[in-house]
């Protein structure tokens, strides 16, 4: 077997210098990055991985890579760039691609760079700063072949069916983290002594303020202010009992640090974790990475890096990734879309006070102030927003009639998805909806001892769409399998409290 | 080839199987199954394996889209957002479908498996020994017809990279002696075993399109189990309502005729077919019968009995009645077999009420292993 020559041929190595020097004269600002030329099945190995070239051994990278040469084989897709966030980023481009193609990539390809390095959500990837020149140390290619050694070795000592039933079971509760999380300041380990905290002990009387005159009691403390302090009494009790202290969004942080777990379990499910934080930054800034790269993109391409052979080739290329498929929103164009507008609007200076007290139509058209910051307002943007900020601050009322964007939804009545509406605020409210935590819902531990008996209690809170009920009773028996004891999720069902609970052997649901 | 996914690949295809395996009732009695029959190859619908996660209701759920139309308009592919390219055709559920193709080998296999399914005993020519050459291996003599070019040229390949007389720019390859690679066989000998189905069913106005979708689906799963068995197999199909005839494969599952039964018609077709053609010393013999079990009198069920009884039972392996459930049928007819066959082990019978009893009928006709 001879090596697999995946390093750049010099063509690509001339075309990728060029391209570097175009980008920088934009601006882009990006970790160095290695294009590795692949064969197809290469390729669908590793985007099979999710971009890399190792990781821990399961079924599920197995699924993917069927469907991958399965569609690639009949022809129905085709993986163009893939591109992983580390430091140096690595991005693969197909062998026997058009030069158009693999030019395109690259351009692409250094906009998510630039992207991974400066938006602020991907800083929670830094492993750390490197001590010779400050830049963040973003090595996952290792971390994740780490990941899948101390996985493989498990398998060895503990046999792979009851390493692959975990791991099973941990992707289930994978989306169970808490996307602020990294940016909490790391908990104090230990918290002041008990001793000199003010109260160290919640009172066993309600609170009621001093009465020097007995008659002056019923003013003082009027009735409703007793009943008050009850209550809050009560409650602080309750919560005294309680552990976690407050309600605790990393559910798998929560499960590595307290749940009985043998080394071997630790360690899975420590990995899921820390990939599913690796994962969440890409979650959160979908639209506008991909808005972002496409932008740079065609900036590059058009006004630099095709030549006038190439442009045709190009513009149907670009075509396709940017058509808008069986009425689905397509990352790629209302990343892109936004961004230029988000540009536009700033080079003409349609922002601040002036502009948003203005109601006349015409006005508001013909407005232009000559400001010319868009450019670097989406520099800005590209550093500093997320998805959801991103689209709760720039998506406005033109944007959405402009592109035709509307709301669907299921119809029982006919069993068919329908338009709903093309109402501004309902389409804005639905796609942030969709977009916040990622569609994940959000659930949280409430206790780790419900009922003193040392079961788990979760809460989802609830914000008028319920769960995929089959679902979350089997995301209940994988909880289980990690928390070993009875657990419980308080969530609602067609508008009534229930608690859903699995005890080891039986699913229940009862209304609370 | 051999990449680092191969492991997780086969466990996946691994798990396909099982899931195969397990659903196999459901894949079964889809007719779907059928269109999709290849030369070999059988395309079942797999679903995707989803983990199971804290998801939203997608019906409650809803999305945002992008395009023209009023509300109310219905979507064309509604529920998921897709990578664009329409990667997967979606359902509403997100039910990915996932297809596996299936030879029709691994399908007898897998269904004598999960039927349990015994092997069976043939008669006939089991002591005629037929001869037949395998291409099974590679080796460094031979002739040169069976020269393996590609084996030959990959050996010198590498020789002369390994030599460094390899030159890229131009590269041309000589192979040596030693380089000569050559295909090597291995005779085999395999008794042979004939068999000749001869399926017979009711087309009279009671049977209707679903009837007949049964009987389809239930002689496409006794044909890959049975065609598993035998080296050489042939299919005969006769139709009959009051009087039958011999049809091909296509006319056998599309007539419907109307009128009134008269199903020793069949049997008298079958017991000439049988006699004339099918000597049962060297055939393995298999009549299969599909009615709604409505016969038009009770002599004709008199005559019925008295051919299975002399002329088709004893030259059969075994003889199958099934009966197809239908809202017009009286069903009288599998219960006339019963009373006079009741201890007669090769004739068999079973009640089809719907798709989701396909399953067991087989097994009961298949389940003897004769």
């Amino acid at each position: 077997m001879f090596a697999l020559k995946t390093a750049l041929p010099a063509y690509l190595r001339d075309e990728q210098a060029r391209i570097e020097e175009f980008a920088k004269q934009f601006g882009l600002d990006y970790y160095p990055t290695v294009f590795e030329v692949l064969s197809y099945d290469q390729m669908n190995e590793i985007a099979a991985y999710g971009g890399f070239p190792t990781r821990y051994p399961h079924w599920r990278f197995g699924m993917e890579y069927e469907q991958l040469s399965k569609s690639y084989e009949y022809g129905l897709s085709k993986i163009y760039e893939m591109v992983i966030n580390n430091n140096p980023s690595i991005a693969y481009l197909l062998e026997g691609n058009s030069m158009v193609d693999q030019k395109l990539v690259m351009c692409h390809v250094l906009g998510h760079v630039d992207f991974f390095k400066n938006n602020f959500a991907f800083s929670v990837t830094d492993q750390g700063r490197n001590p010779r020149d400050g830049g963040a140390v973003r090595k996952w290619v290792d971390t994740m072949a780490n990941h899948g050694a101390v996985v493989r070795r498990w398998s060895r000592r503990v046999g792979i069916e009851r390493v692959e039933e975990l791991i099973d079971h941990c992707l289930s509760l994978e989306n169970l983290i808490d996307p602020q999380q990294p940016f909490e300041k790391a908990r104090e380990p230990v918290g002041p002594l008990a001793s000199l905290e003010e109260e160290d002990e919640t009172p066993e009387e309600p609170r009621l303020l001093r009465v020097e005159r007995e008659y002056m009691e019923s003013f003082i403390n009027p009735e409703e202010f007793v009943e008050a302090q009850k209550q809050q009494l009560a409650e602080e009790q309750e919560k005294a009992k309680r552990f976690p202290d407050a309600p605790m969004r990393d559910v798998l942080g929560f499960l590595v640090e307290h749940a009985p777990l043998d080394a071997w379990e630790r360690d899975v499910l420590s990995v899921i974790r820390r990939e599913a934080y690796y994962f969440l930054p890409q979650m959160q800034t979908k639209i506008m990475n991909e808005g972002w790269a496409s932008y740079w993109h065609s900036k590059l391409m058009t006004e630099r890096v095709a030549d006038g052979s190439e442009i045709l080739d190009y513009a149907d290329r670009n075509a396709g990734v940017m058509q808008v498929s069986g009425g689905r929103l397509n990352p790629y164009k209302l990343g892109v879309e936004l961004m230029r507008y988000v540009e536009d609007r700033w080079n003409k200076g349609k922002f601040g006070k002036e502009w948003e007290d203005c109601d006349d139509y015409a006005a508001r058209q013909s407005w232009d102030r000559r400001t010319g910051l868009g450019r670097e307002k989406i520099f800005q943007v590209r550093k500093l927003y997320t998805d959801v900020t991103f689209i709760d601050e720039f998506l406005t009322q033109d944007f959405v009639r402009d592109h035709k964007m509307y709301a669907f939804g299921y119809n029982p009545r006919n069993d068919r998805w329908e338009i709903e509406t093309r109402q501004f605020d309902e389409v804005k409210k639905k796609l942030l909806f969709q977009l916040t935590n990622a569609g994940n819902p959000v659930v949280r531990v409430l206790d780790a001892n419900h009922g003193n008996r040392g079961e788990l209690l979760l809460e989802h809170d609830h914000q008028g769409i319920d769960l995929r009920l089959d679902w979350a009773r089997e995301v209940l028996t994988a909880l289980h399998r990690i928390w070993k004891r009875p657990v419980e999720l308080h969530t609602v069902v067609g508008k009534r409290e229930t608690a859903l609970r699995f005890d080891g052997r039986d699913h229940s649901d009862k209304p609370r | 080839m051999s990449l680092k996914i191969d492991q997780d690949h086969s466990r996946f295809k691994a798990i396909v199987r099982g899931k195969i395996r397990e659903n196999l009732r459901r894949y079964v009695s889809q007719g779907e199954l059928m269109g999709k029959q290849g030369k070999e190859v059988v395309s079942i619908p797999i679903p995707h394996i989803d983990i199971p996660r804290f998801r939203f209701q997608d019906k409650e759920m809803g999305g945002v889209g992008q395009g023209e139309g009023d509300p109310g308009a219905p979507l064309s592919q509604p529920g998921q957002e897709g990578e664009g390219e329409g990667r997967k055709a979606g359902q509403g559920e997100g039910d990915h479908v996932l297809e596996v193709d299936v030879t029709l080998d691994e399908l007898a296999d897998i269904l004598g498996e999960e039927l349990e399914l015994p092997n069976i005993d043939t008669r006939g020519k089991a002591t005629i020994v037929d001869k037949k050459d395998r291409y099974v291996g590679i080796r460094n003599v031979g002739p040169n017809s069976l020269r393996h070019f590609k084996r030959t040229y990959k050996t010198a390949l590498k020789r002369q990279i390994a030599l460094g007389s390899y030159d890229g720019k131009r590269p041309v390859i000589v192979p040596t002696r030693d380089d000569l690679r050559f295909r090597s066989w291995r005779t085999d000998q395999e008794p042979v075993a004939n068999a000749v189905l001869i399926y017979m069913m009711d087309v009279s106005g009671s049977m209707g399109d679903e009837q007949k979708e049964i009987v389809r689906i239930e002689s496409f799963w006794i044909d890959a189990w049975l065609r598993r068995q035998y080296e050489g197999i042939e299919t005969r199909f006769i139709i009959h309502d009051a009087v039958a005839r011999e049809v091909d494969r296509d006319t056998f599952f599309r007539t419907r005729e109307s009128g009134g039964t008269m199903i020793s018609s069949a049997y008298k077709i079958c017991a000439q077919m049988i006699e004339d053609e099918y000597p049962p010393s060297e055939w393995n013999i298999y009549p299969f019968h599909f009615s709604d079990g409505d016969n038009w009198s009770v002599d004709d069920t008199l005559l019925c009995v008295e051919l299975l009884k002399d002329r088709i039972l004893p030259a059969s392996n075994m003889f199958c009645y099934g009966q197809v459930e239908s809202p017009y049928g009286s069903g009288q007819f599998i219960k006339d077999l019963r009373e006079h066959f009741g201890d007669e082990e090769a004739l068999v019978t079973s009640e089809i009420r719907d798709r989701d009893a396909i399953i067991g009928s087989i097994r009961e006709f298949l389940g003897k292993g004769k």
